[in-house]
């Protein structure tokens, strides 16, 4: 008798349902998984079918994109070709990003955008010595690097040799413009309203009568009005005010009101962050001995403000976009310098294409700002995070 | 009595010298800060609109530069603001600019209440027609029925309706706020007729994506007369702004443009001599050098030349000379003399 030990082997596992893998499998998980997921798939790929051929055809397929003039974006009775005319936006490329300032001087704004990058750029690495002072310092010095490359030195009074070919004369700030004068806006009231909204938020919180009285009416009046009500009234209401012939600079007013208007903004979102601590922490601060401003610098506000980082980021995408309604008091940001291409007699009736190069800019920078804020928050993550 | 005649009479000569110096001080504020302060559109094809190199050019920005060469000799001793049309009165009223060249219609309230001074009439504009082809429309009296596209809150819609109302027609309207809107809603067939100021009609109908499938049609509904204008209280500035429009014209009318003005120093026409300060104190009545009408003329041109440059037929703005030829061709641009 033989004694046969047949040890138990597992057999292979068989195949998963050919149903359940591969692209079918994926396919039926994700997009036919019930009737109402079904329909849902149906009518999205329907409105892509609506949607994308045409845009391809018109963006790409059937799209001018060489040629002298707008001619070559017309048929030959006068009657406009199918596809987009991306010669227009060749030729006006230089006005929408720098405006109106002078031709011959714009390689001083392309200086003080590669400036950016190089002074910005050391802040990227991981482990900088002395990383926060070398921030605060670039943070403070470009703005005025850039203002002297935007602005110019020597003030010649107009008619004087060199008043209009002097590589570095006076840019009057009512030159400035185009994607240049959007990003200054935007980079000024972002740095600037971030401090100004921490101070308010705090005063709000404060005991003070008149401390909180002042942060109270401060941001319940600039959040109570609309921005477009700011601008209007600095630049039409003011100059009535002020003596005649006296003329403050219009892209100051301009700055002034979306700092303060999105400050406000900004104080609420950090206020938020604040209700958001514990009281525990303040305790514990307090019990260490700390005194208000080392437990809200040490504390306080380091955690709080990492709660908010969406809204903050929020906030400044929305200040980003609201920076083109400085176009109603006369200046050419980026959407207003398009404005002008659209009218130039030389390219009349291209203006979709224009407004398109715009929306495209304008996500870019956005998209940008919002991939930034998704970093942050995983670089500061602190388990407050769900996933 | 003797003394106080002559504190009276020293009194008058004080209140006379600062007459005299208010009379003047814009031209001297302009002198002293070395260029022209000038509200133009912010961007209106033909009329104020910056190339891509930033550089501005149009209709109402020749005449500023006018301006600043009878002034200075130089025509880009110019500052152009870019103003909007709600900002525009509040920009000269506060001192902001000199004057404002910006399509803008007088109007009595405008020169009256506003207290505002025309220099001129440089451009004679009014409400026009487009329809399409396939209506087979000859003129606007031939509408009733139509549905009209139209800009809201504007004059424009108020024209609109008076001349539907008193010609007894029956019309629908669609109205949008801004005109490219309106345009694009002709366009795509939301309306047979598409109204607005002439000056704007002939650039609008390039805009569309047929436009040999649309008429202007002749008729003008409204009185559009565009100028220049500055503030109340400085006639003597108003006066340069009035008389470099009326040496524009002068120029035109007896044949001297930017190209034979300085053969035409050599003329015998006295009238010429004057216009070009050969003759006479003309320069100097208006505290300008006599040399003020051939600066303009040499820099800038005559008034045919700088229509015919910006918005003429030649141009994609395509206007005929139409109502504002010169009086001697059938139209209104009539000048008074130099003498």
């Amino acid at each position: 008798m033989t004694t046969a030990t047949e040890t138990h082997q597992q057999k292979a596992d068989l195949p998963p349902p050919a149903a359940t893998v591969g692209i079918v499998g994926w396919l039926r998980e994700n997009l036919f998984g019930s009737v109402p997921s079904t329909i849902l798939t149906l009518l999205a790929a329907y409105i892509l079918y609506l949607v994308v051929p045409p845009l391809v055809s018109w963006s790409i397929i059937n799209a001018t994109w060489t040629g002298a003039d707008s001619n070559a974006c017309k048929l030959a009775d006068g009657a406009r070709k199918d596809g987009a005319c991306w010669i227009y936006i060749q030729a006006w490329i230089g006005g929408y990003m720098y405006g109106l300032y002078p031709y011959d001087l714009r390689w001083r704004i392309d200086i003080a955008a590669v400036l950016a990058v190089v002074m910005f750029a050391p802040l990227a690495i991981k482990r900088l010595p002395y990383k926060d002072l070398y921030g605060i310092a670039v943070i403070l010095l470009y703005p005025v690097v850039a203002y002297f490359m935007f602005k110019g030195f020597i003030d010649f009074a107009p008619g004087a040799p060199g008043s209009t070919d002097h590589p570095w004369r006076v840019v009057q700030t009512d030159k400035w413009g185009g994607l240049a004068l959007t990003l200054l806006i935007a980079s000024v009231g972002i740095i600037a309203s971030l401090p100004l909204g921490v101070l308010l938020a705090l005063g709000r919180r404060s005991t003070m009568p008149i401390v909180s009285t002042f942060s109270v009416l401060f941001i319940e009046l600039w959040r109570g009005v609309p921005l477009i009500t700011v601008l209007f009234m600095s630049s039409v209401m003011l100059p009535l005010f002020l003596p005649e012939g006296v003329n403050f600079d219009k892209l100051l007013r301009a700055l002034i009101g979306v700092t303060l208007f999105s400050a406000a903004y900004m104080a609420e979102v950090i206020r938020g962050g604040l209700q958001a601590i514990p009281k525990g922490q303040y305790e514990a601060a307090m019990a260490l001995g700390l005194n208000y401003p080392r437990m809200m610098a040490l504390i306080v506000l380091p955690q709080a403000l990492r709660y908010v980082i969406p809204n903050i980021v929020n906030t400044f995408i929305g200040l980003f976009k609201d920076t083109t309604l400085v176009a109603i008091i006369g200046m050419f940001d980026l959407l207003g310098a398009i404005q002008l291409g659209n009218a130039d007699p030389k390219w009349l009736g291209f203006s979709i294409e224009g407004y398109a190069f715009a929306a495209v800019l304008y996500f870019v920078f956005c998209y940008g700002m919002s991939r930034y804020s998704q970093h942050l928050e995983r670089k500061l993550h602190t388990g407050h995070k769900k996933r | 009595m003797k003394k106080l005649s002559v504190i009276a009479a020293g009194a008058a000569l004080i209140a006379f010298a600062a007459g005299d110096a208010q009379a003047q001080a814009t031209l001297d504020a302009i002198k002293k800060r070395g260029q022209v302060i000038c509200g133009v559109s912010q961007s209106l094809p033909g009329f104020a609109n910056p190339d891509a190199q930033g550089n501005w050019a149009g209709f109402d920005v020749d005449m500023c530069r006018a301006i600043s060469a009878a002034i200075f000799g130089d025509a880009k001793r110019v500052k152009f603001v870019p103003t909007t049309a709600k900002e525009r009165f509040t920009a000269l009223q506060s001192g902001e600019v000199d004057l404002l060249a910006r399509n803008t219609t007088w109007t009595m309230s405008r020169d009256v209440q506003l207290g505002f001074d025309f220099a001129g009439i440089n451009f004679y504009d009014g409400q026009g027609f487009m329809a399409k082809k396939s209506l087979g429309v000859k003129s606007a009296l031939e509408l009733k029925g139509a549905t009209v596209c139209t800009q809201t809150g504007t004059t424009t819609e108020q024209n609109l309706a008076d001349f539907f109302r008193s010609n007894k027609m029956e019309y629908k309207v669609v109205a949008m706020e801004k005109n490219d809107e309106v345009l694009a809603a002709y366009d795509s067939g939301r309306c047979d007729v598409f109204t607005t100021d002439r000056s704007g009609l002939a650039a609008d109908r390039t805009k569309l994506k047929v436009p040999n499938d649309h008429v202007i049609l002749p008729e003008v509904i409204s009185k559009e007369p565009l100028g220049p204008l500055s503030r109340h209280g400085d006639n003597n500035w108003n006066d340069i702004i009035r008389w470099s429009f009326f040496a524009m014209l002068n120029a035109e009318e007896l044949g001297v443009d930017s190209k034979n003005v300085d053969e035409m120093k050599k003329s015998a026409n006295p009238e010429i001599k004057r216009l070009l300060g050969v003759e006479g104190d003309f320069g100097k009545m208006l505290n300008l050098d006599n040399a003020w009408a051939y600066n303009i003329i040499k820099l800038v041109g005559n008034y045919g030349e700088t229509y015919e440059k910006n918005v003429g037929p030649n141009t994609p703005i395509g206007l005929s000379r139409g109502v504002n030829a010169l009086w001697s061709k059938g139209g209104l641009q009539y000048a008074p003399p130099i003498r």
